[in-house]
């Protein structure tokens, strides 16, 4: 389990997050929502490591801050929204770099056979031999989560708990492979494993994830299952946008549709 | 071995998978090994004077014969082609690995130590201990005897690289431009300095720097591979262990965090590594420009990135490829010598270009 206990992230002398509390159990998919600048990303960051925190943050209860970055490595991997590499990699290459970490639980023998098997799950078999600064910038995300799973794919499957985090997964993807990504977070969490995900469309919000957080201006505005959090009245206010959540048939998958468009 | 076991082995080279060059580069590194061995076999055989290899080699079967010329040959071979060899293969290695490391560190294919002004930090470091080495530094050398100069090499450039770092890197990112600039300007400010030392130098010491600044492996003497060898030695075994950092390096600092990579430690060790090579290189044979920058563009072309093969790569192919100038730069005028650092500026100042070329529309400038 990742449990934050009231986390608080400066930058500079800006309080980015005030006394967040979040838990992320894994076998579910745990979704971050908000408006652009509530502080989703600077959550994830410290979540990442990549901050300096106040508070708690434990990962199977260890605290995070203690934790060398090998073991960090070996209990839970981070999607980057976008990365430039800075030397022509195949695309083959960039996902085995999914297993120098801990590879502790990495099926021996069947090493050799995770990248590729990784890059068919993302629907991108036949492109492990191409140069990944010449493909597209979703083909790009894609190939960053298969380097990703490759990390931690392992170890769930031999019943380790173990996260994925990731920002904006589906942002840059068409409508398909949005739907791919949340199935393979969906499987993850299936399999025993913890997925926290940034997502900025409620629907999918609502359809995939099993656990909401949803953030406002640095602090939790409310957190539950989707269909407790997608309120009309919450969700209009945290986004400032007019909102009305339904649900066809009743108790279904609740869906999100903007009331009246706000013309500027 | 049957021609159907060959086919299979052939087979199992093509077999590997797609986007794999690992079994591409482990054969090259073997061509390698054999390239640097036949480089350095021709390298000992031949020089100015007609002393020969083979003599030499038939006077430990039969000692008696032509004891008089075999002695002269011996001489030759063990203390003047012999040295040369390997403080050819010593500097070469040094050097395409700094360039490698560096480019690996600054995440930046144009890094080289002698672009960025850490060679002319080193050289700075020489500098003052062959002119002040007699006067005010008289204890550091004393205290080092044959170490200074290379010591004084590697903190000077160990200086410039820290200085290069903190300017140009922002946030683990490295400005292509900022970097090119603030290396102008270190390698200027050490120059400078040295300008004023070597104004400072006596007649001998002048004619000592001149030669040596322009470049050379002449004068390779056992001690002199004593005193830079082992430094080298000991940067390129470290680099070994930084090979993986640098390649998650690749997907920036955060993401080689999140892969379990100690970046701050794998950084220093970096810095460390390059400031000791280039330092020793440039102790011992003066400034030999470009190896660093030629050596792992060309391997990146055919092996790929991955610096697991990379650097060891870079290391024998930089040797091989310093004692083929080597070569070059005693035939071309001979009977004189040209100094090896004109011969490798005058291949790699262009290469250099052609690569900037290249990146042209990648360069943030
Ligand atoms: N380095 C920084 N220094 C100061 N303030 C920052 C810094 N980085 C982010 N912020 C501020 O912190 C707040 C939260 O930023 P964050 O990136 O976490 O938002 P977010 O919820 O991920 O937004 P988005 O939906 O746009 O991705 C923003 O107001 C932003 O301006
Ligand atoms: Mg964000």
């Amino acid at each position: 389990m990742i449990e934050a206990r009231n986390v608080t992230v400066s930058l500079g002398r800006a309080r980015i997050l005030s006394g967040v509390d979040f838990t992320a159990e894994p076998g579910r998919v745990t979704a971050i929502v908000g408006p652009n600048g509530s502080g989703k990303s600077t959550l994830v960051k410290a979540l990442s490591g990549d901050l300096p925190y106040g508070g708690s943050i434990t990962f199977n209860g260890r605290e995070l801050a203690q934790m060398k970055p090998v073991e960090a490595a070996a209990s839970r991997a981070v999607l980057p929204q976008a990365v430039a590499l800075s030397f022509p990699y195949t695309v083959r290459e960039v996902v085995r770099l999914g297993l120098m970490g801990g590879r502790s639980g990495a099926l021996a023998g069947q090493d050799e056979h995770l990248p590729e098997r990784a890059l068919a799950k993302v629907d991108l078999s036949g492109f492990a031999g191409r140069f990944y600064q010449e493909l597209s910038g979703g083909e790009q995300q894609r190939v960053q989560l298969a380097r990703v799973l490759c990390q931690v794919w392992a170890p769930v499957l031999e019943g380790r708990p173990r996260y994925l985090i990731l920002d904006e997964p589906v942002s840059s993807l068409d409508i398909k492979h949005q739907l791919l990504v949340m199935k393979i977070a969906r499987e993850f969490a299936a399999r025993g494993g913890g997925v926290v995900a940034v997502l900025h469309d409620l629907n999918l919000t609502a359809a995939f994830a099993e656990h909401v957080l949803v953030m406002r201006r640095g602090t939790r505005a409310a957190a539950g299952a989707p269909d407790a959090v997608m309120q009309d009245a919450l969700l209009s206010e945290v986004f400032d946008c007019p909102l009305k959540v339904g649900a066809v048939p009743a108790g279904a998958t609740p869906f999100v549709l903007p009331q009246a468009v706000p013309v500027v | 071995m049957s021609l159907s076991a060959r086919m299979i082995s052939f087979r199992h080279l093509d077999a590997a998978p797609a986007g794999d060059r690992s079994a591409r580069a482990r054969l090259a590194i073997a061509l390698l090994v054999a390239a640097l061995v036949v480089v350095a076999a021709i390298s000992t055989a031949t020089g100015a004077s007609d002393a020969s290899v083979l003599g030499v080699i038939k006077g430990w079967f039969h000692p008696s014969e032509e004891a008089a010329l075999s002695a002269r040959d011996r001489l030759i071979v063990y203390e003047i082609r012999l040295p040369r060899v390997a403080l050819g293969i010593l500097v070469g290695a040094a050097l395409a690995v700094s360039g490698a490391l560096m480019q690996g560190l600054f995440r930046n294919p144009l890094a080289d130590p002698g672009i960025v002004g850490v060679s002319a930090g080193a050289s700075l470091g020489a500098i003052t201990v062959i002119v002040l080495g007699g006067t005010v530094l008289g204890p550091f050398v004393g205290l080092f005897g044959i170490y200074a100069l290379p010591l004084a090499a590697f903190i000077g450039g160990l200086v410039t690289t820290l200085l290069l770092y903190r300017v140009a890197t922002r946030q683990g990112q490295t400005s292509i431009a900022t970097m090119l600039l603030a290396g102008i300007a270190l390698a200027a400010l050490a120059m400078a300095l040295s300008g004023i030392l070597i104004y400072m130098a006596d007649d001998r010491q002048l004619r000592d720097l001149t030669f040596w600044q322009l470049g050379s492996l002449g004068g390779a003497t056992w001690s002199k591979i004593g005193s830079a060898g082992p430094i080298i030695v000991l940067a390129l075994a470290s680099s070994s262990f930084l090979a993986r950092g640098l390649n998650a390096l690749a997907l920036g600092e955060a993401s080689a965090r999140h892969l379990g990579i100690p970046v701050q430690r794998m950084k220093n060790t970096a810095i460390l590594a390059v400031a000791a090579a280039t330092g020793a290189a440039v102790a011992v044979s003066g400034g030999i420009g470009f190896v660093g920058i030629v050596v792992p563009h060309l391997l990146r072309l055919v092996i790929g990135p991955d610096h697991r093969y990379l650097l060891p790569a870079a290391a024998l192919l930089g040797a091989s490829l310093l004692l083929l100038a080597d070569a070059v730069s005693r035939t071309v005028v001979a009977p004189a010598e040209l100094p090896i650092g004109i011969v490798t500026a005058v291949f790699g100042a262009p290469f250099f270009l052609w690569v900037l070329l290249r990146r042209r529309g990648i360069l943030d400038l």
